[in-house]
């Protein structure tokens, strides 16, 4: 396949603003993985010493793991990533419960792997609420509690939402479900990194998390499970996990996640602080600097890094190849549904007309990000956005 | 193909094979052809014509999609052609490649013009992007047909 000139021409300079999608792998993490490559390849379920080594590097992985969201060893299960921990949660717990009811409650606003889910489960005979969001894209707790009725078994929100980076009260929910005797599952894949994790300040009974969005490798992510709750697993076959995810277990990833997760847990709050600074940076220039545009979700508490913001009359798509032509990787949305000619859920959800969520990037922004590369894309957005307006059949505003 | 006394640059001269060849497979969001690429960056015939004898306003905004087109007919021939997009890249570079093959044309020959027609000239843009090129040829024909209803509402020339 022909390659653009543009392309090549642009592979010198990378600008990567889209650490929500996923971030590069930690060098220091890779350090951690090779060994159990090549050397200590064993499989933790064998007998011999090699096997045992693997299931003792498994165990501590474990542990790490467990100490760094506040649970016990015995409720962290490996699994393939944030997808398949919120499959995992859902649909174990839908299955576990079925006799007891058949509702589950979740947002308009989460990611594809919850809303699919839920939407499958109500192809099984389920019912789920899809409670709305207010206009900065928070669920309000009065809503959970006002939609919880005799036959609701799972409650399922997530922590940050992935295209605002706004921070869902769970807290809250987590009183609220625990009150009414109901399981609540959240879904804290974009939390982790940016907001401290513990599942018992957070009242949560389940928790995915995954290890390619705080810099360690794809594939590998974990399903926090409280002791007690009551959960059947998706994937059969073999004693793995405590027998809720059948499956070798991927060592290199998992010795990967678990050193990930350290290194993001102890430089966290120095990180997060100067990436706030960058996003100030970004965001008060482009409201100096380019009229009619809005940042989505700017009214609500948001996690330091993600930047959502709509361009009045231009199309989102352009702007994207304008800046992917000058090696700035941004994306409208999410990630997943790139490419896809309707307009973002959440945005919607939000009440942003589907012309203007048409025109929204989102920029996340993460620890390897210098001012220098927000005042360049800076300058591209001001450049980008006039040329597109000057071609535009809308008017601005 | 036979060996004759064919010269071998003519295998590379000659245009393209059109069919099979104008979409391409489901490759990569971005992944236009140069070609696209260089509509897109730097579309033809931008604006708008303020005395046009023929206007179309096609698409809805809240679909994603919204276009504009405005020609100027001297003879039965369009002299003049311009367009506004609010669109995605493959909205815009096809309705600039629209407005390219359209320019000097007959009525009746720009009433032939297809979709295909402008993916071929652009040697192809990725198949889930394939609808945009419609958008051009509809506002087109649109065009024609107010100028037409113009013509003989107005008696003009």
């Amino acid at each position: 396949m022909k390659k653009n000139k543009h392309q090549e021409a642009v592979h010198n300079i990378m600008i990567y603003l889209d650490h929500n999608a996923t971030t590069a792998l930690e060098p220091a993490v890779l350090e951690e993985m090779l060994p159990y490559f090549r050397e200590q390849f064993g499989n933790a379920s064998s007998y011999y010493r090699l096997g045992r080594e693997a299931k003792e590097v498994l165990e501590q992985s474990r542990e790490t793991v467990a100490a760094l969201i506040g649970a016990q060893p015995a409720e962290v299960i490996f699994t393939s990533g944030g997808t398949e921990s919120d499959n995992l949660a859902i649909r174990g717990i839908a299955r576990a419960l079925r006799e007891k009811g058949n509702h589950i409650i979740t947002s308009s606003i989460e990611h594809h792997a919850v809303l699919r889910t839920c939407e499958d489960l109500q192809n099984d005979g389920f019912s789920v609420t899809y409670l709305p969001v207010d206009g900065s894209g928070t669920i309000n707790p009065d809503d959970v509690k006002r939609r919880i009725g005799k036959k609701t078994i799972l409650i399922s929100l997530m922590y940050v939402n992935n295209e605002t980076g706004v921070i869902q009260p769970i807290e809250e929910v987590g009183k609220i479900a625990r009150e009414a005797g109901i399981i609540f599952h959240t879904d804290a894949v974009q939390a982790a990194g940016k907001l401290p994790l513990d599942v018992e300040l957070l009242n949560v009974d389940l928790l995915s998390i995954t290890a390619h969005k705080i810099h360690g490798p794809k594939g590998i992510g974990a399903l926090y499970v409280r002791r007690g709750t009551p959960l059947r697993p998706v994937m059969t076959g073999g004693h793995h996990e405590h027998n809720l995810r059948a499956g070798t277990e991927n060592l290199p990833a998992i010795a990967g996640f678990a050193k990930a997760l350290s290194l993001v847990s102890e430089q966290r709050e120095t990180e997060v602080r100067s990436i706030a600074l960058l996003r100030e940076r970004l965001e008060s220039q482009v409201l100096a600097q380019i009229p009619d545009i809005q940042i989505n979700g700017a009214g609500a508490p948001r996690v330091a890094n993600t930047s959502n913001i709509s361009f009045y009359s231009i199309d989102g798509e352009s702007i994207l190849l304008h800046l992917d032509l000058r090696g700035i990787y941004a994306s409208t949305g999410s990630a997943c549904t790139t490419g896809s000619p309707e307009p973002s859920h959440v945005l919607r959800a939000m009440g942003v007309p589907d012309s203007i969520a048409q025109g929204s990037i989102r920029f996340s922004l993460g620890r390897d990000n210098t001012e220098q590369e927000i005042d360049t894309v800076v300058d591209a957005l001001v450049e980008i956005t006039a040329h597109l307006r000057a071609i535009t059949s809308l008017k601005a505003g | 193909m036979t060996k004759k006394s064919q010269d071998w640059k003519d295998l590379y001269s000659k245009a393209p094979e059109p069919e099979g060849e104008m979409v391409m497979p489901d490759e990569p969001v971005l992944f236009y052809n140069e070609l696209v690429i260089d509509h897109f960056t730097n579309p033809r015939n931008v604006g708008e014509i303020e005395d046009a004898d023929g206007y179309a306003l096609i698409g809805d905004p809240s679909c994603g999609d919204q276009m504009k087109l405005w020609i100027k007919v001297r003879d039965g021939r369009i002299v003049d052609i311009k367009f506004k997009s609010f669109g995605c890249p493959g909205a815009i570079a096809t309705s600039s490649m629209c407005t390219v093959m359209a320019m000097g044309k007959t009525i009746e020959e720009a009433q032939k013009l297809t979709d295909d027609d402008i993916i071929a000239a652009l040697e192809g843009i990725p198949a889930h992007k394939a609808h945009c090129s419609l958008m051009g040829v509809t506002a087109l024909h649109e065009a024609i047909r107010d100028y037409e209803k113009k013509q003989t509402s107005g008696g003009g020339a």
